[in-house]
């Protein structure tokens, strides 16, 4: 039974490493096939800003210094458009069934285990990825954040592709120290503030692309609006929807830190020890934390938080990967 | 969305009706004025008198940039210590280190490397990040306290230059849509108040909500200080400290019986709780087979306690994650090892040393480290030290252990003789051989002997110095022994964090204005809003109010108020 399970485990996560490859390259597609098309100045786009800028007044800050007035835009036939969103749809319709495999994976790992699959590094990686996966797909519906398709795809393709060829690791018992329903807590607590911190650093990276397009267009007007990246959201909007995730995230991560610190108080004798993880943890906080300040301080704003919240991210990352395999510590469950 | 009270979104509040037509954002650009109050005109500071330039400098450590500022830089301070070892985390590998760089460690040691997180300048950042932090609060909290008691803040003249704005004409008196417009926003759980804005003129609504965005965003900060110093308070009244016990010995809660004790500064020893216990056996299992063979899958210990002298004793069964307490003082299981039981015997045949000798695993296959020290033996004392190998076999020609049980126990020593310096009252570690004054026993080649032990054999040393039998081998637990009397204060500090975090981030401030006037015999309604934080939708809250409050075409009113549960 148990080998049956870890291998429907294994098939469903090779199979959703590849669909999510398949759902990348139909957002590459999307892109390209935008490449000619004009920036989307209809105050409605495409159904995706009306979402997040539902007031006239946020509508006249994008694209700041009010585009169409500028260059004549050409207007898009609609063949084009709808070409390029095709593919956009069928991206996210694999992604949301690379999903579903990859749940599958999950789940049948753990069953295979008898426990919560988050023993090892390998099982931290699926279980990982599976959160973003599912807070873009969340996010799409919520705030329709498909024009984060590629970057996603290619995070969770990338993720799984390693985590399967390098970090892979047959089903095995837990150690002792890992005996607690806090595991439960601690590390869904955490990979779901992960889950969403990844979807926000994305959105970042994507904003700071947009911002410095529309910079470049607003130094030089005559300049060609056209491209994918002309018809995403303008950047003050994707900025707000990274920040509505982070905002999401933050508290969810001091959660995840307060119950590893209870669990530590259990497990070690003591709720803080300055475990190199703990500091880690507490670093991603602090400068989580200085991203929510950020945004609030002149001469921070915009760029440099989302600056900030990059930072962030690597900080987070550099504790998932750095610390599990160089670092020493008590937080070492790698299995590496 | 300031998450941080700043002087300057203060200002904002004590007079709301000021930006009531200005940012649809709100407070989005703050700390302006506070940058402008230095760097602009020409960049020439104040005159500094030391009054005013102690101000400045007050201005300036509490302004919000500064904070950030603290907050990347506590960020990076914390590095180092997750790279260079900590003296409190692990002092052995701190030890290891200077080891391996002599150079570096005396600068290390001087700049507090070894331990960064009471470093001066660590505790520079957080104190003076904590002082910013009291500096925002303080005022604030008093800004507030007058905010939640005053009312909803006069209309703007103009309510049609907001961008959530509806307008319309109707029948009903004047007083009737007011009172209407009043009990729909009271259900909605605004603040309310109606103001006649002449008499027998235009009637106000006003109304606002979302006082709980800074109620939050202050409980998190004052939260945030409450966990710092119940932290610092805990670490100063309670103890931390470790003990190995052999399975079958006792440990009683004295200092002495401490390999490491580390008391707070305000900890009296005297008031450690008596008790007692014996570890009366330990069980250990590793995985036998598959991928993670040689993981440990369950260790226990059988403990018999009294908790004072006299009382009953009873049986604790101590695990991982599950702390024996006693008396607020926890014993947590935290690792575990060999004893290796060896009898020494001297030159003159007597047994100068017997019993259990804790050894320390290296690693995950638990080759085990130790010495043993035979001062008694005559007419040189003897000294040992050596690697215990649970499961001993050869990897690549030099011995190893294959699996962490105790399969295949061998003891590998090597031996000497002469002076163990014990005997100079200076404190020597029992993991430690000082070997200055001692002379190695070796082959006749000259290269050091090796002994080779499995269990019952003995080795008999050169010249007849006396001999080393390998009796068995014990377990030994580590134990963890502490007390953190008020840890509670920060685990509750971190949940109204994380409570007031919530209300900062997600409720939004939002205010509403409803104007009724007579016009020609007519009743014209305005409807207004205004978010004082960005990301709520007032459009659709004010099509909605509208919908609710526009007089019935058709059917009646009853069912409205039901329309209101949108608002948010």
């Amino acid at each position: 039974m148990t080998e049956t399970l870890a291998t429907l485990s294994n098939n469903t996560l090779y199979s959703a490493t590849v669909v999510y490859a398949l759902a990348m390259l139909a957002h590459v597609a999307e892109w390209a096939m935008a490449h000619r098309l004009p920036a989307d100045v209809s105050p409605a786009g495409r159904g995706q800003r009306s979402a997040l800028v539902p007031s006239g007044a946020s509508s006249a800050s994008v694209g700041g210094e009010a585009p169409p007035a500028v260059a004549p835009a050409p207007v898009a036939s609609e063949e084009e458009v709808e070409r390029s969103d095709r593919y956009g749809r069928i991206g996210l319709a694999l992604t949301v069934l690379g999903l579903l495999l990859h749940a599958v994976g999950v789940v049948s790992r753990g069953t295979a285990a008898e426990r919560v699959p988050w023993g090892s590094m390998y099982e931290f990686s699926i279980t990982g990825s599976l959160a973003v996966a599912v807070a873009y797909v969340f996010l799409v519906r919520r705030y329709r954040i498909r024009w984060l398709g590629l970057l996603v795809t290619g995070f969770l393709l990338a993720v799984l592709g390693i985590a399967l060829l390098v970090l892979y690791r047959p089903v095995a018992p837990l150690v002792p120290a890992l005996h607690s329903y806090w595991l439960a807590i601690h590390v869904s607590a955490a990979a779901i503030a992960g889950g969403a911190f990844t979807v926000g650093a994305l959105a970042s990276v994507l904003y700071l692309l947009r911002d410095r397009l529309e910079a470049k267009a607003a130094a030089q007007p005559a300049l060609p609006r056209r491209g994918f990246l002309w018809r995403t959201p303008a950047a003050l909007d994707i900025d707000r929807v990274a920040y509505r995730v982070h905002a999401f995230a933050f508290p969810l991560w001091t959660f995840a830190v307060l119950a590893g610190a209870i669990w530590a108080e259990y497990a070690w004798g003591r709720y803080w020890g300055w475990d190199p993880k703990e500091v880690w943890a507490l670093i991603t906080w602090v400068v989580y934390a200085a991203y929510l300040h950020a945004r609030a301080t002149a001469g921070w704003q915009g760029r440099a938080a989302a600056y900030v919240a990059l930072l962030g991210y690597a900080t987070f990352i550099f504790n998932f990967v750095g610390i599990n395999l160089f670092g020493s510590g008590l937080h070492a469950y790698s299995g590496l | 969305m300031a998450l941080r009270p700043s002087s300057d979104t203060t200002t904002e509040r004590d007079d709301p009706a000021l930006d009531t037509d200005v940012r649809p954002e709100g407070h989005a650009s703050q700390a302006a004025p506070d940058a402008s109050a230095w760097s602009g005109r020409g960049g020439a500071a104040p005159a500094l008198k030391p009054v005013e330039f102690s101000r400045w400098i007050w201005r300036q450590l509490t302004s919000m940039r500064t904070a950030l500022i603290l907050l990347l830089l506590l960020a990076i301070a914390a590095i180092p210590g997750s790279i260079v070892p900590q003296e409190r985390v692990d002092p052995s590998a701190v030890f290891l280190f200077k080891d391996d760089h002599p150079r570096l460690a005396p600068l290390f040691e001087r700049i507090g490397m070894f331990d960064v997180y009471s470093s001066i300048w660590f505790s520079a950042i957080y104190l003076l990040l904590m002082v910013s932090l009291l500096g925002c609060i303080v005022p604030r909290l008093r800004v507030y306290a007058r905010a939640v008691r005053r009312l909803p803040p006069k209309a703007p003249r103009n309510l049609s230059r907001l961008t959530a704005y509806d307008t319309w004409t109707t029948d009903e008196p004047v007083d009737v849509a007011a009172e209407r417009a009043r009990s729909l926003l009271r259900s909605a759980r605004c603040r309310v108040r109606v103001l006649d804005e002449a008499p027998g003129g235009d009637v106000v609504v006003s109304a606002e909500k979302g006082y709980l965005r800074e109620a939050g965003n202050l409980l998190f900060h004052c939260a945030v200080v409450a966990v710092l110093v119940g932290v610092a308070v805990t670490g100063l009244l309670g103890f931390k400290g470790s003990a190995s016990v052999i399975a079958g010995q006792g440990f009683s809660n004295t200092v002495i019986q401490y390999d490491e004790f580390t008391p707070g500064a305000s900890f009296d020893e005297a008031t450690l709780a008596p008790f007692t216990f014996t570890v009366k056996d330990f069980d250990v299992r590793w995985e036998r087979e598959g991928a993670g063979r040689g993981t440990p899958l369950t260790f226990d210990a059988d403990l018999s306690v009294t908790d004072e002298p006299g009382a009953t004793p009873y049986d604790y069964n101590l695990r991982v994650n599950y702390p024996l307490k006693v008396d607020g003082t926890s014993v947590f299981l935290v690792g575990h090892g060999y004893a290796p039981r060896v009898t020494v015997r001297d030159g003159r045949g007597n047994v100068a040393f017997s019993g259990p000798v804790v050894f320390l695993p290296q690693d995950g296959s638990f080759v085990s480290y130790g010495v043993v020290k035979a001062p008694d033996a005559s007419p040189t004392q003897l000294g040992f030290e050596g690697y215990f190998f649970p499961t001993a076999s050869l990897c690549d020609g030099q011995p190893c252990s294959t699996f962490p049980d105790a399969d295949n126990p061998v003891l590998s020593l090597l031996a000497y003789r002469g002076d163990l310096g014990v005997d100079s009252g200076e404190p020597r570690s029992v993991y430690v051989l000082d070997k200055e004054d001692l002379q190695q026993f070796t082959t006749p080649g000259g290269n050091p002997r090796a002994l080779l032990l499995r269990v019952g054999d003995k080795a008999m040393l050169d010249g007849g110095a006396g001999s080393i039998t390998f009796d068995g081998y014990d377990r030994w637990v580590r134990l963890q022994i502490s007390k953190a009397p008020g840890k509670v204060v920060p685990l509750v500090g971190v949940l109204a964090a994380i409570v007031g975090l919530l209300g900062s981030l997600f409720v939004r401030p939002r205010r509403t204005w409803v104007r009724v006037r007579s016009t020609g015999g007519r009743t014209v309604v305005e409807v207004a809003a205004l978010d004082r934080v960005s990301g709520g939708d007032p459009v659709a809250h004010v099509a909605d109010l509208a919908s609710a409050l526009r007089p019935p075409v058709a059917a009646s009113g009853a069912d409205r108020p039901a329309q209101q549960e949108d608002h948010r």
